[in-house]
């Protein structure tokens, strides 16, 4: 049986939530840089891991991250995945590309898009740089980066990422 | 760090388009409201629960029998509304009830609205008041109100 076959035997059930985020002071001062077209990770004074998106704190030492750590927009593909199946109230048409991006001094990655390039190209540790909107549309969102695109430098091998504690 | 007047903020919605699947016992429930009826689902033991369950609590034996309750019950307990919020669908004060319909055995929890918190007590007797138009959801039943 098919949704379409029995119409009846299914009901609508939408759920909705309003709310406000509240931003931590991690990050709205990530943020702040953001809008003026900054990445700006925090470091870990004890481990000396680099947090981009950063929260706050190491989640490794437990103790608050307080170091600025200013990083460029190019970086390499951690990990990626396709996507075909469209999702309601996204605009984005499938079939499109996330990726884990790991920024250039970062130890962490995070979720952005991949564009300018066939699917079939893509791969794990090619190198990749922001491709920004036009400043006057810069808002404290990583949003401003409309999405990753690869650049012609050498792949990395992604296990040299892995952070070993100094 | 920053003081939190300099903290960032912004309204944040989030919203599932969900559809669920209402199975071949949930089905019938949901289509007698569209014609202004409540059903419940009787156990072998002659229990009957209202809004239907598939199953049993206590036997475990899956229902089938569908019998129609209600519209009127008698109110098991309830929580008064004073002042409704954006996600509440009636904006006048009401109360979420729990409402034992004529003929069943288990209750249902819904509205009670167009009177006062006063007029409500365990016991007091309500009858369903039914939507405009109809649409097989429980919202079929705009609400409970006290019976004449």
């Amino acid at each position: 049986m098919s949704a379409e076959d029995t119409p009846k035997d299914y009901s609508e059930s939408p759920i909705n939530l309003e709310y406000f985020y509240t931003a931590g002071s991690a990050t709205t001062r990530f943020l702040n840089q953001v809008k003026e077209g900054n990445i700006v990770g925090q470091g870990c004074p004890k481990c000396k891991a680099v947090y981009v998106p950063p929260r706050g704190s190491c989640p490794r030492c437990g103790v608050a991250t307080d170091i600025e750590v200013p990083l460029t927009d190019k970086g390499c593909i951690e990990s990626f995945t396709v996507v075909h199946i469209p999702i309601p109230g996204n605009p984005i048409v499938p079939p499109y590309v996330c990726a884990m991006i790991r920024l250039d001094g970062a130890n962490i990655s995070f979720l952005h898009l991949i564009q300018d390039v066939e699917i079939e190209n893509i791969r794990i540790g090619m190198r990749i740089q922001a491709v920004w909107k036009p400043k006057e549309e810069w808002t404290h969102s990583l949003e401003n980066i409309k999405w990753f695109a690869p650049i012609d430098e050498p792949d990395v091998d992604v296990a040299t990422l892995r952070f070993e504690e100094s | 760090m920053s003081d939190s007047k300099d903290l960032l903020r912004a309204p944040f919605e989030l919203a599932y388009n969900y559809k669920r699947s209402n199975g071949p016992v949930m089905s019938q429930f949901f289509d007698a409201l569209g014609e202004q009826k409540i059903l419940g689902t009787k156990s072998s033991t002659g229990k009957v629960f209202s809004p239907a369950a598939e199953f049993d609590p206590d036997t475990h034996e899956s229902l089938n029998d569908l019998v129609e309750v209600g519209p009127g019950g008698s109110v098991e307990s309830f929580s008064w509304i004073e002042a409704p919020q954006n996600h509440h669908l009636i904006k006048e004060p009401f109360a979420f009830a729990l409402i034992k319909l004529d003929g069943a055995d288990s209750s249902m929890l819904h509205m009670i609205a167009d009177c006062n918190e006063a007029d409500l007590s365990i016991g007091t007797r309500v009858t369903a008041a039914w939507s405009e138009t109809t649409t097989k959801r429980i919202t079929d039943i705009k609400f409970f109100t006290l019976e004449k």
